[in-house]
């Protein structure tokens, strides 16, 4: 079984929404995604200053597998980026919810949220 | 229902994680792949590979129809255990499998192919044999597991008799030997020192715990594409099919053109594509960040060919890949990754051997 922390908001294209306060989200993947996709070789990150829009792609994770999208959980601007991730992309396998997050959102419109999952919600899609 | 190998049972008790591989539920991974990959080019590594199909040939005329059915030339083979790398051809000159043939006795030769194409293979093979009084038997009673890695035949060797041990003492690459109830083969894909063993089935969990304990590490077919694209080998399939000449798929090596008077199948169309002019089969480097894959679009001198094979190295920590494209290749290219034209090198298709790079 694959962690799924209560205290997050999850998309079901398997990012997770971090509330750091101030309208500010911290973005990662979750565990089961990191599982999927096996040891990451590789993490295209957004530049700060970026603008962002729910559901669309804004950062590539590069696995021995697979390219993979991730796609912004909500809208807003690119305030931080993990930098530690351009040399250690094995982060997001470790630690999918902590040192592995990828990038942290300023948020324009919190009414976006209602679109996100809770860890119930989450833990249903990937059991389909 | 997948097919399941003798070791089905050591995986799940491993934790691996499983997939389907071509109808037999087999390993992908461990856990990580990257670090089963440095198990083997560091120390020692081994996969299950009794998903893959061995083909016992037996008859007096079996030297002569191999000569017939493969393009590689068998009468190169005069001790007893040695082994050929071969492509078996369609008459187009087209691949229908690569395979390793060992010649173990005047009247007993044996086959080891690829799973994936075990029913066309085995079809192939007896519709050809009938002419020369073959025998074709498939040996699903064994089991196969290949342990690679510099320190792999160390650890091996612990598990063995004092005769089996004497039986693969000196033994150079590309040879095989029954030694007891274990057929013991200096052959592999990793491009790293090692033995492919074949074993009964009811034999093999219990090999794979003392290899297990003897410190060798189980590796999924992740590890194992890594492994062969560093070293440089084909994966059926994908580097190339029916529709592929050997000649644009680095296999020129293998078809033995001398004697004139040998006939083999497909002979006559690669005799064509030669005169002709074919793609080449050549690896691609890319140290910028990113992965280059399966499918993308190379540009390079006098026109465009595509990805074979691409992955990370985790050998080189950079990208490699295998491409096939037009014979005027220069030494640079460029490919379109997600519509972005990335500059890489271009050099021969091998990039790791025996641990150490070889670009």
């Amino acid at each position: 079984m694959s962690s799924i922390p209560n205290t997050l908001k999850y998309a079901s294209s398997h990012e997770w929404a971090r509330d750091e306060g101030n309208g500010i989200y911290t973005v990662g993947i979750t565990e089961h995604a990191q599982g999927l996709l096996g040891d990451m070789v590789f993490v295209e990150l957004p530049d700060v200053g970026d603008a962002v829009t729910q559901g669309d792609d804004c950062a590539v994770a590069e696995s021995v597998k697979a390219a993979s999208d991730i796609y912004a959980p909500l809208s807003g601007e690119i305030v931080e980026v993990n930098e530690a991730l351009a040399d250690a992309p094995e982060l997001v396998n470790s630690s999918p919810y902590e040192d592995g997050w990828m990038f942290k959102i300023k948020v324009s419109d919190t009414s976006e949220l209602s679109a996100l999952l809770d860890a119930a919600g989450y833990k249903n899609s990937i059991d389909e | 229902m997948a097919n399941q190998t003798a070791l089905h049972g050591k995986h799940l008790e491993a934790g691996a994680k499983m997939v389907d591989f071509f109808g037999w539920d087999m390993p992908i991974n461990y856990g990580s792949q990257i670090e089963e990959h440095h198990a083997v080019r560091r120390d020692a590594g081994m996969f299950d590979v009794s998903h893959m199909t061995i083909v016992d040939l037996k008859g007096a005329d079996t030297r002569a129809f191999l000569r017939y059915l493969l393009a590689n030339d068998v009468a190169k083979l005069t001790v007893p255990g040695k082994a050929l790398y071969s492509g078996m051809l369609n008459e187009a000159g087209g691949v229908i499998d690569d395979l390793i043939v060992y010649f173990l006795q005047e009247d007993f030769f044996r086959l080891v192919v690829n799973s994936a194409t075990r029913e066309k293979d085995l079809a192939h093979i007896t519709k050809e044999a009938g002419a020369f009084g073959v025998s074709v038997t498939e040996r699903p009673e064994f089991a196969m597991i290949a342990v690679q890695g510099p320190n792999a035949k160390t650890k091996v060797a612990t598990l063995l008799t004092a005769e089996q041990q004497a039986a693969v003492a000196g033994m150079k690459p590309f040879f095989g030997v029954q030694a007891g109830e274990l057929f013991i083969a200096t052959t592999g894909y990793t491009g790293e020192d090692g033995y492919e063993i074949a074993l009964p089935n009811e034999q093999a969990a219990d090999f794979w715990q003392k290899l297990l304990d003897a410190g060798v590490a189980p590796a999924g077919l992740g590890a194992r594409d890594t492994l062969r694209l560093e070293a440089g080998m084909n994966l059926y399939g994908q580097d190339m099919d029916e529709s592929v000449s050997p000649l644009a798929a680095n296999m020129g090596w293998t078809i033995a053109w001398a004697p004139e008077e040998r006939n083999f199948i497909g002979r006559k169309a690669l005799e064509q594509h030669k005169a002709e002019g074919t793609f080449k089969l050549v690896g691609l480097v890319m140290e910028a960040k990113g992965v280059l894959r399966h499918g993308q679009r190379v540009v390079v001198e006098g026109g465009e060919g595509e990805i074979t094979s691409g992955t990370f190295s985790p050998t080189l920590g950079y990208s490699i890949a295998m491409a096939r494209v037009p014979a005027t290749v220069g030494e640079v290219a460029e490919v379109d990754i997600r519509g972005k034209m990335v500059p890489v090198k271009v050099v021969k298709p091998a990039f790791v051997r025996m641990s150490k790079k070889v670009i």
